[in-house]
């Protein structure tokens, strides 16, 4: 009687074995391509950048000498390096919380019913569609210290004219203003959608218990807004902190390293100095900050939203 | 307590089609007035008309006697109840009751107060901590009847309240609101698309189509005594059985069937205006032929559904023309569907239509309303 059990308990168990397989290998096959992709793009380039980091490189980036943590060393004690980190997280300040407030008053603006708010909503979100490059040059004309429209328009009201781009003070201004502008049509939009997702009987009810506008704003808008708002501020903030192009166009780094944002330090050492070591340094360097800032947010900003 | 008076109530959305046509009643302070119909037929409207979230095309709205037209919601003295409840789903139970009152700027611990007492008496104390999402379909509903009367306006209005819960919560709810109602002596105006809510709560209701009053009166009065045969359809289930009849001038007759022609009264005769008339009959007036009678109103058909519900049966047949009819008896009775049974119609509850106008040319003339004597137990 007990051997009967014990077989049937065993072929049992086998036929198990032999299902999880399946089951673990159909999974493996649905999750092949996405391995494969992320592979090629991601891990294998953070691996090679992580293991340049530990050498010095010869001009072609084949890495030659192990340093060990002297990349590392040499980057913290570097005056650039620092410079370069005080203008990214000033870069951050100017950018991320002044992007997400317009985008946000645009949205909630684009979101009234109104006639022809449509051509509205295209216009607040057009600025998605421009590439970097384009949307850096016109600005390169708007912040013109003699043709640009900026200057001609402060010399016309009586003030006088800035030098934009070429003064150390403003070019980090300027490049945030470009930035904040190439940004909201992203945060518009997908604030917008957040705002369209709230079921209008909120408002209603909050109507016939007679609250104001702003009283609903702040409490039913924000709150019920607050997982897209987390959502935007994130990718925003991890945005600005990668931010290349418009640096590259306006100031190239310039004027005395104002704008020498970290992305572009990473640039100008590998593919201007041949410096492959210390760039990927640099570049693990970023990737730890952002994912401290990124975890951190989760941590202390979730607490704050509500999902539904 | 508050009145509500509508005055030739318009309302159209497109500026061509109107969804609400000519709507004049006069809802009496303290009363539980329902407004039913299918939907579509613009009752909701109406009721967020009279809200104020929506506006009044044309025509006149008088709250207490006062011109409301362009009143704000907020202005109104009102409170609402939606179909989804709309309840804050980031607030607590007790937040989302007390936001009306924190709109008001009330104290702190007044406001406490009366949302233990409103609590209290809802059964809502225990989730005063939770957010909606943790609570049942039947307790959501309670914590938007709390929000609608804590801030004790004079006229509530309730959209569809119900829809969202299932039967026996349905039927439970159903006196708890009327209770609630008749305990805080509010007006209430409530809209519901189904027939039984509307019989068993309001103490008059008003019966809408297509925009349209069709009928307003007690509930008993309309079930009885329908004024036209989209009354008759939509109140009572199973509805009112109908039929087309021809007329005989002459002889003051209506002829249902071959076998049946009814003898009516000559004025009835005379007031109509095509010789096609609509008879109605409740089910429950159909009855089994027993013994053949002076005036002989019978019928055999074939049974095609039988349903037994333990206090009553209902029978479904086909007759006269393939219209579908019911009949409802008192009992448990043993028919099997293929059966061919013989019934009568009863002579003094028909309901007799005009076939062009739709007008009620004359109503049941042997309503009974049973009384209890007091005193006897």
């Amino acid at each position: 009687m007990k051997s009967t059990a014990e077989i049937q308990e065993k072929s049992i168990n086998k036929i198990d074995l032999k299902w999880r397989f399946i089951h673990w290998r159909s999974a493996i096959l649905y999750l092949l391509p996405s391995i494969i992709l992320f592979s090629v793009f991601l891990f294998y380039p953070l691996g090679k950048t992580l293991y340049l980091s530990f050498f010095l490189t010869d001009q072609q980036g084949n890495a030659n000498v192990f340093v060990g943590l002297e990349n590392f060393q040499y980057i913290l004690q570097a005056e650039s390096f620092h410079k370069s980190i005080k203008a990214t997280i000033l870069f951050v300040l100017y950018t991320v919380p002044t992007g997400v407030i317009i985008s946000l008053f645009l949205a909630l603006l684009a979101n009234e019913k109104i006639r022809g708010v449509g051509i509205f909503r295209t216009i607040y979100s057009s600025t998605m569609g421009i590439s970097v490059a384009a949307s850096a040059v016109v600005w390169l004309f708007i912040f013109h210290p003699s043709m640009g429209i900026l200057n001609q328009l402060i010399t016309s009201i009586g003030g006088t004219s800035i030098d934009w781009l070429l003064h150390p003070d403003w070019a980090l201004v300027s490049v945030s203003i470009t930035t904040i502008w190439m940004n909201i049509g992203f945060s518009f939009l997908i604030l917008l959608g957040g705002l369209q997702n709230i079921d209008d009987h909120l408002y209603e009810s909050a109507k016939i218990s007679g609250a104001s506008y702003f009283y609903q704003l702040r409490r039913i808008t924000i709150p019920m807004l607050s997982p897209t708002l987390f959502f935007v501020i994130t990718v925003s903030l991890i945005n600005a902190f990668q931010t290349f192009g418009q640096v590259d166009i306006l100031t190239q780094g310039g004027p005395s390293e104002s704008t020498n944002l970290i992305v572009y330090s990473i640039y100008r050492e590998a593919f201007v100095n041949y410096q492959f070591g210390t760039a990927s340094a640099q570049s693990i360097f970023l990737f730890i900050c952002i994912l401290i800032v990124t975890i951190l947010q989760f941590k202390f900003g979730e607490r704050k939203v509500h999902y539904q | 307590m508050y009145s509500v008076e509508l005055k030739q109530v318009d309302k159209s959305y497109d500026k061509e089609q109107l969804v609400v046509k000519d709507v004049s009643v006069t809802i009496e302070p303290g009363e539980f007035f329902v407004l039913v119909g299918p939907s579509g037929c613009g009752k909701s409207t109406l009721l967020r008309m009279i809200a104020g979230l929506e506006d009044i095309t044309s025509g006149s709205l008088l709250i207490d006697g006062k011109k409301a037209d362009h009143l704000p919601p907020s202005k109104r003295q009102l409170s609402m109840v939606f179909q989804n409840y709309a309840l804050y789903p980031h607030m607590t139970v007790e937040d989302n009751i007390t936001f009306g009152l924190d709109v008001k700027k009330m104290r702190k611990k007044e406001k406490k107060e009366k949302c233990y007492e409103i609590a209290a008496m809802l059964g809502l104390t225990d989730y005063l901590k939770r957010k909606p999402r943790h609570l049942s379909g039947g307790q959501r509903q309670r914590v938007a009847l709390a929000r609608a009367i804590i801030t004790n306006s004079p006229i509530c209005l309730m959209d569809e309240p119900l829809s969202n819960l299932d039967a026996k919560l349905r039927a439970h709810m159903r006196s708890e609101i009327r209770e609630l109602q008749r305990k805080l002596g509010i007006t209430l105006i409530y809209v519901t698309h189904d027939q039984v809510e509307a019989m068993t709560m309001g103490d008059r209701i008003m019966v809408l189509n297509e925009g349209v009053v069709q009928q307003v009166g007690k509930p008993i009065d309309v079930y009885n005594t329908p004024a036209n045969p989209f009354v008759a359809k939509f109140i009572g289930s199973p509805p009112m059985n109908l039929t087309t009849g021809l007329v005989d001038k002459n002889s003051s007759k209506i002829t249902i069937s071959k076998e049946i022609s009814i003898p009516v009264d000559r004025l009835v005769v005379n007031d109509t205006n095509s010789d096609q008339v609509l008879v109605g009959i409740r089910p429950e007036n159909i009855k089994i032929q027993e013994e053949p009678s002076s005036l002989d109103l019978s019928f055999a058909v074939t049974i095609d559904h039988v349903e037994i519900l333990g206090t009553e049966t209902l029978l479904k047949f086909k007759w006269n023309d393939d219209s579908v009819w019911y009949a409802k008896w008192y009992g448990q009775w043993d028919i099997h569907v293929g059966q061919t049974v013989r019934l009568t119609l009863d002579p003094d509850s028909l309901c007799i239509y005009d076939g062009q106008t739709e007008k009620l040319l004359q109503g049941p003339k042997n309503i009974q309303h049973q009384h209890i004597r007091e005193g006897i137990i």
